[in-house]
């Protein structure tokens, strides 16, 4: 801070090649270290200077002025807007097209800093011309390249569609695709990564991911040992199922439903929340579909999720996932009841303890709405109504009279177990539908028994 | 009063069977009508039950919806066990490279303790005469060899080479094949080599003479250019290595030597033979 960088503006500019060096290597620990000695530099103008003769110098220049351009880029958009317009991306182009495996690492290190922070920096990287070469970076037999690489490309194809589809003209989805058997295990998150993010704008690029033969491959990355590697593959799946029903039938017949419900049991914490939103995605597109992943046993593990798991937005989609699978029929809400999970929905929602979080507790509300609307279990039912909130308790009664009235075995059942007299405590208005369902089950029996 | 008489039995009767056609039509039109609801009904009923075989077979097919999900658990079974053998592959895997790490780092050790072997007089650490057999670690320490002092010099070298050579450095992972090569990858046409070999002759490590891997200013070289100019300064003869002395002689003419050269050339004595030979003598023959 206490001048240093004008210090060292002079040594950039040295004769000798190994002061330049050293120069170049000070000023990127210094940008990396910190945002404000970053926005320094730039301001210092010393850009334009270190990037000036790039292409005549030696790798292990280029491979320090790369280092310093991500140090810089990597903190915030401004910065990377400012390297981009002094017009730092064709040098990095050169050094991307350079031998050295290392300068290349440095370069794509770079790219992927600039493409990271918005759509338009993306596309400035696009560009460049760099998208094409970085393809070429991902064949290179270096590991700590094709990583680096992968990410890159992953940043770039993350912001839009057309994005996206210029990196998959570039031919990359062929190479991202056989990285997935590599055994490294950084290398498969970011291959996976990248193919999520591809696959996730739309149906032809997420069909064209799928033509690519991943399956069934993928599914043995949802059983590595390396967490984040189950966790970007429940990704890709996730990404690849909620466009159509065509490739949620296309993954549940590949076994995939199976793979990650079993991924979904063995992890724990933010690593499931992708394969608990992929059973969601699947199962709500029909109900052959929600009927396969009750079959597969997927609701087990999505109550355990409820139970487990402390953070909000993890419970909210188990929730919701459950709510998609019980609503097609009462088929499918008879399976969902029979788990013993109402009693736990209604119990969070309930729960004044947990936070205020509307979202989380307008998406167990719909749940809870979905899957009573369909439900005849009555046995299940029965606890619900002892704690509900009047909300909720008007679908339960409402329930209840559709049933009620036509089996007379669960008529017993309802006064044997004190429901009718719970009915009766329930206050509600005349005129209301809920007035409405209590009549109803009062009609069901004679006089003596409802008063 | 007889006319009108007359003139209502006309009416009447004529009223009569006016009437009796009208009721025959509307008795007609009724049975008209319900034979039409009969057919109606009954094509109802036909319809129902080809609408309900229909649906059943082909919109929603229960037994090929149950088929189905069996299937589909089936399948489910099959992943999860492939998956479940992939994943204790991987483990044991694992276990087996950390074995070797285990095994490789206690050979080493015994290599570099390799002076606590036991001796014939004195019995060393892990070789304890109360004990029946000798310690396992023994036995490693007889069959390990001793370390060099080689690795230590190449770690030397590595440290010029930054600011002497500013070419290759390294040569990359895989020099001798190159397996992960995309198998999609376009094989450029022409005569070209196998990229293995291309590689390995472009990063093959420079192999200096000791002279030129020799800095011109260490200072033996200094010392040796002190003698060297010197010897410049000192030099008498212009021609350092005139040849020698019996350089001219070998443009005189050969001579031979007068002992042996007969009257008609060589002779053969002293060359091809060197006694005389008697055969009638040989006994070997008889």
């Amino acid at each position: 801070n206490s001048g240093v960088v004008c210090l060292l503006r002079p040594l950039l500019l040295d004769v000798v090649p190994s002061i330049r060096q050293t120069a170049a290597l000070a000023l990127g620990r210094l940008a990396d270290y910190d945002v404000d000695l970053a926005e320094a530099i730039v301001k210092a103008g010393i850009l334009p200077q270190l990037i000036c003769a790039l292409p005549e110098e030696n790798r292990y220049y280029k491979k320090t002025a790369a280092f310093v351009l991500r140090a810089i880029a990597k903190h915030s958009p401004q910065l990377a807007q400012a390297i981009v317009q002094c017009r730092a991306l064709e040098m990095l182009v050169i050094c991307l097209e350079d031998f050295d495996p290392g300068v290349k690492e440095g370069a794509s290190w770079a790219f992927g800093y600039i493409a990271r922070h918005n759509p338009e920096l993306s596309q400035a990287v696009v560009d460049a011309g760099a998208v094409p070469l970085l393809v070429l970076c991902i064949q290179e037999p270096e590991i700590a390249l094709k990583r680096i690489a992968a990410s890159t490309l992953s940043d770039i194809s993350k912001h839009s569609p057309e994005l996206a589809q210029t990196v998959v003209d570039a031919g990359a989805i062929a190479h991202l695709a056989q990285m997935i058997l590599n055994p490294d295990a950084k290398l498969k998150r970011q291959v996976l990564s990248a193919l999520s993010q591809i696959a996730k704008h739309s149906l032809d690029l997420a069909e064209l991911v799928v033509e690519a033969e991943i399956f069934p491959v993928v599914l043995t990355c949802l059983k590595d040992s390396d967490e984040y590697v189950k966790k970007n593959g429940a990704t890709l799946i996730r990404e690849i199922a909620k466009h159509t029903p065509e490739l949620s039938q296309f993954i549940v017949n590949s076994g995939g439903v199976a793979a990650v419900i079993d991924c979904i049991g063995s992890c724990r914490g933010t690593v499931r929340l992708p394969g608990i939103m992929t059973l969601g995605y699947v199962a709500a597109h029909s109900e052959n579909l929600s009927m396969a992943v009750i079959v597969s046993k997927g609701i087990p593990p999505l109550c355990v999720c409820l139970i487990e798991e402390h953070e909000d937005h993890i419970k909210a989609a188990a929730a919701w996932a459950l709510g998609q699978i019980g609503r097609h029929t009462a088929e499918h809400a008879r399976h969902v009841a029979v788990a013993n999970v109402l009693p736990t929905l209604l119990d969070i929602y309930v729960d004044t303890r947990s936070s205020e979080d509307l979202k989380m507790k307008a998406s167990i509300f719909k749940a809870l709405k979905n899957i009573l609307q369909k439900c005849t279990y009555l046995p299940a039912l029965e606890p619900l109504l002892h704690e509900a909130p009047p909300n909720i308790m008007k679908h339960i009664i409402g329930q209840f009279s559709k049933v009620l009235p036509h089996d007379s075995k669960a008529r017993r059942l309802f006064v044997t177990t004190g429901g009718l007299k719970k009915v009766q405590e329930i206050k509600a208005e005349p005129g209301s539908l809920l007035r409405e369902y209590i009549n109803t089950i009062n009609n069901c029996y004679p006089e003596e028994i409802v008063r | 009063r007889r006319l009108t008489k007359m003139a209502i039995v006309i009416q009447k009767w004529w009223r009569g069977y006016l009437r009796r056609k009208h009721f025959r039509e509307i008795v007609e039109t009724a049975y008209f009508i319900k034979k039409l609801n009969f057919y109606n009904q009954m094509a109802v009923r036909i319809q129902k039950t080809w609408r309900g075989y229909y649906a059943r077979k082909h919109i929603h097919n229960f037994y090929a919806l149950k088929k189905y999900l069996k299937s589909v658990s089936v399948n489910n079974e099959l992943v999860r066990s492939e998956l479940q053998e992939y994943a204790e592959m991987k483990e044991n895997e694992d276990k087996m490279k950390d074995l070797e790490k285990k095994e490789k780092e206690k050979k080493y050790q015994a290599r570099k303790m390799h002076y606590l072997l036991s001796t014939e007089q004195i019995p060393g650490i892990y070789n304890s005469p109360f004990r029946k057999s000798p310690d396992p670690m023994e036995l490693l320490l007889r069959k390990s060899k001793p370390l060099t002092h080689r690795k230590q010099q190449v770690k030397s070298t590595f440290a010029y080479e930054l600011y002497d050579w500013p070419t290759c450095k390294k040569p990359p992972a895989f020099i001798t094949e190159l397996p992960l090569l995309p198998t999609d990858r376009q094989k450029p046409q022409g005569p070209f080599r196998n990229p293995a070999e291309v590689l390995w002759q472009r990063y093959k490590p420079l192999e200096p003479t000791l002279r030129v891997a020799e800095s011109s200013n260490s200072p033996p070289a200094k010392a040796r250019e002190e003698t060297r100019r010197e010897e410049w300064r000192n030099r008498i003869h212009d021609t350092e290595f005139p040849p020698f002395s019996s350089y001219r002689k070998s443009d005189e003419k050969y001579e031979p030597l007068l002992c042996r050269s007969g009257k008609y050339g060589q002779e053969a004595y002293g060359t091809k033979h060197f006694r005389e030979v008697y055969p009638q003598k040989w006994i070997a023959d008889k």
